[in-house]
């Protein structure tokens, strides 16, 4: 900014460069989570005027957390996957939408167009309903559970993010490059693959787990389809424990303080990479 | 309109692609509502959304604390956790919590379910809001915030006349993202029952046994009305063009 500012003394606004939106750090991931702590506490109190028969709603959670942690274990499971999936398909799409063969290009840029436009529920009820529950291959039937056809259906978004962010990340590397590595002779695969491709990996790491929180996020979505993650045994346990309306704060309080436990960190490391790894 | 209605009957009757709703008003009542309902969705929490966006920024840069700590632990938090969860905890665990009202001897909530999907999908997207509005008002010059105190203006009539429009513009490319977005998220409402077009359309297809042909169809509706979306701020994007700037 200040080579700029130099640059344009008498400009009314300044050329700017955008910074990709990023956290700021401004409350500490400890004092964040007091604060979660707090809210959840006020509202686990605040509505306790139950009988002695009853549990308060913080025993509660205490009492099924093991089953709770469970649920949201799977979550994370779902979300690896399908960030492993989605990232090899994704960055087999985004060396597509580069490619010279313009057909190919097309066809992949249609591909990613579709699937990051589309919202990722409604991909999820796509491979839901639309992949069979079992399939048959050289007469041995595999059976698809409905986490991995959900993982399946995470996976289908995040490829098509991925593949944007190799574009990116590919597009954002000086053009001098390719043609230095032309004039040392070598291939377009080999500039590809030796040259673009590792100085790229530091470019897509922060959007990449940005990608990444997202998911992890989108997970809870499964519940919705009914793949028993934390989000449905959070409605079993409420329901387990009498369906008393008053445990529907703390119990979902309880979900959103792990996801906020987990996706926050991810956060603040990506902003701290972004800021390392700023271009320019 | 009757004949797109027998094309699509008699597309049934050879092929077997059964889009109901094309010619089954009723089936096309429920898609054209949900329609109606996701438009309504849309609007409200993009506007909403926006409003609450430019005044969490407002707030971000103040300078006293007690003002700038609660909407930076609303963006960190409203940012790290599921939209889905934040639905339900609003819906089940705040919409249980407030009073029923009575109205004609009924007792109902005091918000329902369409409500609460706005509030919370507003204050989720608003959250990113707050982070692109603040980006936006970082690239406006200090020079240019000391010329409006040198005239006169006042922090808030400095911010709504001076910095807001020339922030807007600077970060629109980042809105035009998080609204999509917003757009995409409205399907989240699905899941307190708001009967919005995934809804319908998943009424329709069990009704009708037409997953396949809904599915397509569903994904189509959101393609275009995200293609509407991003035509629109694009539209708006050159209109708020300053001329000889920007790239």
């Amino acid at each position: 900014m200040n080579d700029a500012e130099r640059g344009h003394r008498l400009a009314v606004l300044l050329p700017y460069r955008l910074a990709p939106p990023r956290m700021t750090v401004r409350i500490s991931p400890p004092s964040a989570a007091i604060l979660c702590f707090c809210a959840i506490m006020a509202a686990s109190t605040a509505w306790a005027q139950s009988g002695p028969a009853m549990l308060s709603p913080l025993q509660v959670i205490l009492k099924w957390s093991p089953l709770l942690l469970w649920g949201f274990g799977f979550n994370i499971l779902i979300s690896l996957l399908s960030m492993v999936l989605g990232t090899i398909a994704g960055v087999g799409l985004g060396l597509a939408l580069l490619s010279e063969f313009r057909p190919l290009a097309a066809a992949s840029w249609l591909i990613t167009q579709f699937f990051r436009n589309a919202p990722w529920l409604v991909l999820l009820f796509f491979v839901m309903f639309l992949v069979p529950f079992q399939v048959t291959l050289f007469k041995t039937t595999i059976p698809l559970p409905d986490w991995i056809k959900a993982t399946v259906g995470f996976a289908l978004p995040v490829m098509a993010n991925v593949a944007e962010v190799v574009r990116g990340a590919v597009r954002s590397i000086p053009s001098t490059q390719w043609e230095a590595a032309e004039s040392l002779s070598f291939t377009p695969r080999q500039t590809m693959w030796l040259i673009m491709l590792p100085q790229c990996i530091k470019r897509m790491l922060p959007p990449w787990m940005n990608v990444y929180a997202l998911v992890t996020m989108s997970t809870v979505l499964a519940s919705i389809v009914g793949v028993s993650e934390m989000l449905t045994l959070t409605a079993q346990v409420h329901a387990a424990e009498g369906g008393r309306p008053e445990l529907f704060a703390p119990l979902y309080g309880f979900a959103l303080l792990c996801f906020f436990l987990y996706c926050y960190p991810i956060n603040l490391w990506t902003a701290r990479l972004e800021r390392r790894y700023r271009v320019r | 309109m009757q004949a797109i209605a027998d094309w699509f009957q008699r597309l049934y009757e050879t092929t077997g692609l059964n889009f109901s709703v094309f010619y089954d008003a009723y089936d096309w009542d429920r898609y054209f509502s949900g329609l109606k309902m996701t438009l309504l969705l849309s609007v409200t929490t993009i506007l909403l959304s926006l409003i609450i966006g430019a005044v969490g920024a407002l707030l971000q840069g103040s300078p006293s604390i007690l003002l700038r700590l609660p909407v930076n632990a609303f963006v960190v938090v409203f940012r790290n956790t599921p939209p889905l969860v934040q639905l339900f905890f609003f819906y089940f665990g705040l919409g249980t919590m407030l009073p029923a009202v009575e109205t004609a001897g009924m007792r109902v909530p005091l918000l329902n379910n369409v409500q609460w999907a706005i509030i919370s999908l507003s204050l989720f997207a608003a959250a990113f809001n707050v982070e692109i509005f603040r980006s936006g008002i970082e690239a406006v010059p200090r020079t240019t915030l000391e010329a409006a105190e040198a005239l006169g203006y006042t922090r808030l009539k400095a911010y709504i006349h001076i910095v807001l429009p020339l922030a807007i513009r600077v970060c629109l490319p980042a809105l035009n993202n998080n609204l999509v977005n917003l757009l995409k998220t409205t399907t989240l409402a699905y899941a307190i029952a708001v009967p919005e077009t995934l809804y319908a359309v998943k009424q329709i297809w069990s009704e009708s046994q037409n997953v396949f042909e809904m599915m397509v169809l569903l994904l189509a509706t959101y393609g275009i009305l995200v293609g509407i979306l991003v035509w629109l701020m694009h539209r708006w994007e050159q209109a708020m063009r300053i001329p000889g700037y920007a790239r």
